[in-house]
């Protein structure tokens, strides 16, 4: 059933970002905890340190992964409330079209932008 | 045909705990971090979009945002994450039917999910909190 | 002492009863109506409303029966949460205040009296019965559908429900929402499709996991709490939750309705049970 395959997604989606998102959230907002306690490497905001990061293939594959999670949960969670207000049939169904094209144009926005830093920043 | 008088509870059904149990707190809570994460992500990807432009492009960029009103903003939702994350966890496992015991026949008085659910409950938002005063230290010394 | 004094004694103390008054062919708005009850031993809310039915106001309407928790008729919202008024005594409510609304989730017919035909339509779309291939089998049995103790054990709690309407009361996304399935239901459809001797699960399954199903509930647990019977909608919903899911890593429970025993042939009764009483109305064909 449908309901129940985008269900699946949504919860291994959850696992999936728990992962990234934990590792990026420790080395973005523990940055300054983690530095004072000797182990940061100093702002990761800094453009040295972005582009840096950019640099390497590995944060690209990342980055775009977590980007796509991030949105599929996001948005199956945002269409999961709309389902829960009685809307008619036809709304609901232009909602998660609506949703679900945002979510697309979103992830090819994000995935644009982490190529084309990689490969002008790149060697 | 007499008239009914509609009596839905509508959004503060969505908000309003009122007098049932924590879990009741913790779903209202998940949906409005939910919903914050998502619109600071949604956000964040057009921000961190700038990175096309260069780095001049991207300093001028995180200038725009280094005011302390963007870093609360930011503060919020680091702790929004903290108990999304940590509840996340919770509502995996118990909703593939984990931590919540099986069932059986009911005698009096009832033993039920919810109820045998609670220490867990309180365990996993000891870890949010935990997570939330990490952050604070963190952002304590951000901010000076 | 005669009658009236000894009941005099036995009042514990006054409480206030406030109830919503709804007249739908009047035209006054709803409104909370205040009475002074007196509170003797034992004597619960649903008690209470017959008191001032009896002496203070004869209009006051609402649903009741069995008063012993087993018809399910008397669910209403006292004093903040949904409860049975037969099944509460109001000295244990800890308070000098009673709160009486109808429960919220449903249309009010009038006064305390929900309408409760769209849980009833809701229950009865997961069909709520054994569904058996072999019909013949169904309608003139030649034995038994086996089924284990450990079989009955996964489903017999859900059984208990008496179709009260608490839970729909208690949910958050009842409140809103018009076409989820709910609590009552899906926990009826679950326990259904968790019974071993049943084999309608293609039926059952489109409606307990279409996009109104299982997955609208995000285990706020206020149902669970509610249940004046322990039957714990919450535990069932994530039950079939976890069946489905596991159905994606093609885990799932495969089902096939179980087999037909016949009847066992030589057995005798035990010795120490007592014969049935004789009968005290004569019987038509005696
Ligand atoms: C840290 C990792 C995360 C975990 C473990 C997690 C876990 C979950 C779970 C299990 C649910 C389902 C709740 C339910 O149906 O009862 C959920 C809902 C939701 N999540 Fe996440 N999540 C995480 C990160 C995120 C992020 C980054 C966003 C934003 C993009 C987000 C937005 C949402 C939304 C909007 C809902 C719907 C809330 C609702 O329906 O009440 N989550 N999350």
């Amino acid at each position: 059933m449908r309901e129940s395959r985008l269900w699946f997604w949504h919860i291994l989606s959850a696992v999936v970002i728990l992962v990234l998102l934990g590792v990026h959230m420790g080395t973005m907002h523990l940055g300054e905890l983690l530095h004072r306690i000797g182990i940061g490497t100093g702002d990761p905001v800094d453009s040295s340190q972005v582009f840096e990061r950019s640099r390497q293939a590995v944060y690209m594959v990342t980055y775009i992964l977590l980007l796509g999670t991030g949105l599929f949960h996001g948005m199956y969670g945002l269409r999961s409330m709309f389902f829960e207000l009685s809307l008619s049939k036809s709304l609901e169904k232009t909602i998660g079209g609506v949703l679900a094209v945002a979510g697309v144009g979103l992830f090819l926005y994000g995935s644009y932008v982490a190529v084309v830093v990689f490969q002008t920043s790149g060697v | 045909m007499q008239q009914r008088l509609k009596n839905r509870l509508g959004l503060w059904g969505w908000l309003g705990g009122g007098r049932y149990g924590l879990d009741r707190y913790a779903y209202s809570l998940h949906r409005l971090t939910g919903l914050g994460i998502l619109a600071y992500f949604i956000m964040h990807i057009f921000v961190t979009g700038q990175r096309v432009g260069g780095p001049e492009n991207w300093d001028s960029t995180m200038a725009a945002f280094g005011s302390p009103l963007f870093k609360v903003g930011e503060f919020l939702v680091v702790l929004a994450f903290a108990f999304h994350a940590i509840n996340g966890i919770r509502l995996i496992l118990v909703e593939l039917g984990w931590l919540i015991g099986k069932p059986g026949v009911p005698s009096f008085p009832y033993s039920y999910s919810t109820l045998r659910h609670k220490p867990v409950f309180i365990i996993f938002m000891v870890f949010a909190a935990a997570l939330m005063i990490i952050g604070g230290v963190d952002f304590y010394f951000v901010m000076k | 002492m005669n009658k009236s004094e000894t009941r005099d004694k036995a009042i514990l103390k006054t409480v206030k009863f406030e109830v919503l008054r709804y007249n739908p062919a009047g035209n006054e708005s709803p409104h909370l109506e205040n009475y002074s009850v007196p509170v003797t031993k034992g004597m619960t809310v649903l008690d209470g409303l017959n008191w001032i039915k009896e002496h203070l106001d004869s209009t006051l309407s609402w649903r009741s029966s069995c008063r012993m928790g087993i018809c399910g008729s008397c669910g209403m919202f006292i004093n903040g949460l949904p409860r049975l008024a037969c099944n509460n005594q109001i000295v244990h409510l800890h308070s000098d205040r009673v709160v009486i609304k109808p429960l919220p989730n449903y249309d009010i017919i009038r006064d305390l009296v929900p309408d409760l035909e769209g849980l009833f339509e809701k229950h009865r779309s997961v069909k709520p019965h054994l569904i058996r291939k072999d019909t013949a089998e169904q309608d003139s049995p030649t034995g038994e559908f086996f089924q284990s103790e450990q079989e009955l054990l996964n489903y017999i709690q859900f059984a208990y429900c008496i179709k009260c309407g608490l839970c729909m009361a208690a949910c958050p996304t009842v409140a809103t929402s018009e076409e989820y399935i709910g609590p009552q239901p899906l926990t009826a459809g679950w326990r259904y499709l968790s019974d071993t001797r049943d084999e309608g699960a293609e039926q059952r399954q489109d409606v307990l996991y279409s996009s109104h199903g299982v997955y609208r509930c995000h285990f706020a647990g206020a149902c669970s709490q509610v249940c004046p019977k322990g039957v714990d909608p919450a535990l069932a919903i994530q039950m079939a939750k976890r069946d489905a899911f596991m159905k994606g890593f093609g885990r799932g429970k495969k089902r096939s309705g179980s087999s037909v025993i016949p009847p066992i042939q030589d057995w005798t009764p035990r010795g120490d049970i007592p014969d049935a009483p004789a009968k005290t109305v004569p019987q038509k064909s005696e």
